[in-house]
């Protein structure tokens, strides 16, 4: 069955990046009955009945998230596109933003009805300009045809959307951090509760959704929610706390791959159905090793894994931390595991916040060790202290305010778990003398 | 003498009416500086800190958070990122930062001699399916390999 790209669908006109072709396309219709025929409690309905989880990441319902801002607030409330998209291995939102502005504006548009807020700001990482100059484009044609600024449409409901440019740090997208950002500090996360939807940006109930996210809500709003679940995966029958993986998802397929790209399909291809039928493969006629599965913290699957389904419940049955963000980095045989860890490693050490001990010194310890490795002067012994470190920093063991740590812990744990006789046969050969030390050793310099 | 003029003061002021806050305008503030000067030396930091009612402390502080913005001296004409992170590592950007290194005879974060070129590298510049990319300034570059990046440098002079 060859499924038709919904999320995608201008890409590929010319100039599908000005409200012209857009509106052309059928664009801001279904804004303009909603804003006729709906009131806001109906659209959170209807994206509630969708099933939408988030695609920033953690896949939170949307309509859930939404209905916990307070009733009858007097406002102000704030709504925060997140568009810092940094996660290693992520570019579906770039590729959106720079194709398709208006989506992404109809979706945000359509959200802060819902959600009753006046402002919105697009937390937009600074390495992407083009997605900048086109979204700054965007709104300053919605502004003057009426789907923005005053009375929107003629509705009683206005908006104003600006556009926040980070300055790079990963934990930007965090949304408390990215919460932080914008009001000019430090993008340190916040301890939760209080959540954001209660208090959050200028301490106003506040939502935060990803920019894939928001571009979904626009095709629920136009194709109905029966549409939306109609692909994916149901939840599964033993877990009530799987509440299904519904709608098109778009998918960042690079690495060793004949045709990376952005892919658009429903919710549950498989890895390797994933880089046959649209990857064309493993580059150089190779086989792969592995796979990161949905951006860097998500950790990795063996080759022999690749018939994991990408949604939001499979990964976790092979170890990962999830479905993340969709983003596949695909390793063929010949890249080394450890290189890969040492990558990771480094990341997360450079991009830690430093707000908590476990997730500033345990990043920076598994990348000195990593180091050590590398540099031909590990130890076996080193990988079971990768290990406890790995199941020692994060929300989920409870000692981190933000989920960076999560996904800081998650590589190593699967690459250790998955890989470990490479990393072993590794030591053993560049370390024969000292691989069965277990005294302390010295860290390596400068690292 | 003041170090910003008084079109960055005005732009800095036309930012206000996005934010409930005053502070909220600090991460715009210090974009337009850095633009127009290259970085936000600590006499910027005063003069944004006066402009937005805030102790230069507060400025100095999120000024030192972000990795882009320079403070010592002013980044080159050209700033060049190179992406090092697991998409590009895999497909050869490593290798592309340490040739830089070498032919551009500076280490990441510096500037060449001539104050032409900043090299940096980058975490997830997010155009992975362009691996190995780098960024110069405004313009993204995929695909890249030594002879490419030696055309595009050779434009620059
Ligand atoms: C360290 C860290 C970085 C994150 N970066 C992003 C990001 O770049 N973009 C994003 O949408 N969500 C990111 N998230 C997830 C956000 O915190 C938040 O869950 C998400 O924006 C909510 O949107 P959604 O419900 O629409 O998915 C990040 C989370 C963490 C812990
Ligand atoms: S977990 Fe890490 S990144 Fe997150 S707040 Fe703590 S130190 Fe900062
Ligand atoms: S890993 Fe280099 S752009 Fe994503």
């Amino acid at each position: 069955m060859t499924y038709e790209p919904v999320l995608l669908a201008n890409v590929e006109e010319k100039d599908s990046h000005t409200l012209a072709v857009y509106e052309a396309g059928g664009g801001y219709r279904g804004l303009r009955r909603a804003l006729k025929e709906m009131s806001p409690g109906d659209v959170v309905e209807l994206v509630e009945q969708s099933g939408l989880r988030g695609r920033g990441g953690a896949g939170f319902p949307t309509g859930m998230k939404w209905s916990f801002l307070p009733k009858k607030h007097p406002g102000p409330i704030y709504f925060c596109v997140n568009a810092d998209e940094s996660e290693p291995g992520t570019f579906v939102n770039r590729v959106q933003m720079e194709l398709d502005p208006h989506q992404i504006l109809e979706g945000t548009i359509l959200s802060c009805y819902a959600t009753r807020a006046q402002t919105a700001y697009v937390y937009l990482r600074y390495e992407y300009p083009l997605c900048r100059k086109r979204m700054q484009a965007a709104i300053d044609e919605c502004c003057a045809a009426g789907y923005l600024g005053s009375n929107v449409l003629g509705s009683d409901f206005s908006l104003d959307v600006y556009i926040h440019v980070g300055a790079g740090a990963y934990v930007c997208g965090e949304e408390t951090g990215l919460i932080e950002s914008i009001e000019g500090r430090r993008a340190w996360p916040r301890i939760k509760p209080p959540f954001p939807a209660v208090e959050g940006l200028f301490r106003k109930p506040t939502v935060v959704n990803n920019v894939e996210t928001l571009a979904c809500v626009k095709h629920i709003v136009d194709r109905g929610a029966g549409w939306f679940r109609s692909m994916g995966t149901p939840p599964e029958p033993n877990n009530p706390r799987d509440p299904g993986s519904f709608g098109p998802k778009l998918f960042g397929l690079s690495g060793h791959v004949n045709r990376p790209g952005c892919y658009e399909a429903p919710l549950g291809i498989s890895v390797g159905q994933l880089i046959e039928q649209f990857g064309g493969g493993v580059w150089k006629g190779r086989k792969a090793k592995a796979a990161v599965l949905g951006g860097l913290s998500t950790g990795v699957v063996a080759v022999s894994e690749f018939d994991t389904p990408l949604d939001f419940a499979a990964p976790m049955r092979v170890g990962c931390l999830g479905l993340g963000t969709g983003g596949v980095v695909v390793l063929d045989e010949t890249y080394s595991m450890v290189d890969f860890l040492h990558n990771s490693c480094r990341f997360f050490a450079h991009e830690s916040c430093g707000q908590c001990t476990p997730c500033r010194e345990g990043t920076y310890w598994a990348l000195q060790m990593m180091e050590r490795i590398k540099a031909g002067r590990g130890r076996l012994r080193d990988l079971d202290l990768l290990l406890e470190i790995g199941e020692s920093i994060g929300i989920m063991p409870g000692t981190t305010i933000c989920g960076l740590a999560d996904g800081a812990a998650w590589p190593i744990k699967t690459a250790l778990s998955k890989f470990r006789d490479e990393f072993e046969d590794f030591i053993m050969q560049t370390n024969p003398d000292g691989y069965m030390e277990t005294e302390p050793v010295e860290a390596l310099v400068g690292v | 003498m003041n170090v910003l003029d008084a079109e960055v003061r005005k732009n800095i002021e036309s930012c206000l009416g996005r934010y409930p806050t005053k502070q909220a305008a600090t991460l715009p503030a210090l974009h337009l500086v850095n633009d127009r000067l290259g970085y936000v030396p600590p006499k910027a930091v005063v003069e944004i800190a006066e402009l937005l009612e805030l102790a230069p402390a507060q400025v100095q502080d999120t000024l030192g958070f972000y990795e882009f913005f320079k403070q010592d001296k002013p980044q080159g004409k050209y700033r060049l990122w190179v992406c090092r992170s697991i998409g590009c590592a895999a497909r050869g950007g490593e290798e592309l930062l340490e040739y830089l290194c070498d032919k551009l005879n500076v280490r990441p974060g510096e500037t060449t001699a001539d104050g032409r070129v900043t090299l940096e590298y980058a975490e997830c510049l997010g155009a992975c399916e362009l691996a190995p990319a780098i960024l110069v300034n405004d313009t993204l570059y995929g695909n890249m390999t030594v002879e490419k990046i030696d055309e595009l440098i050779h434009t620059w002079r």
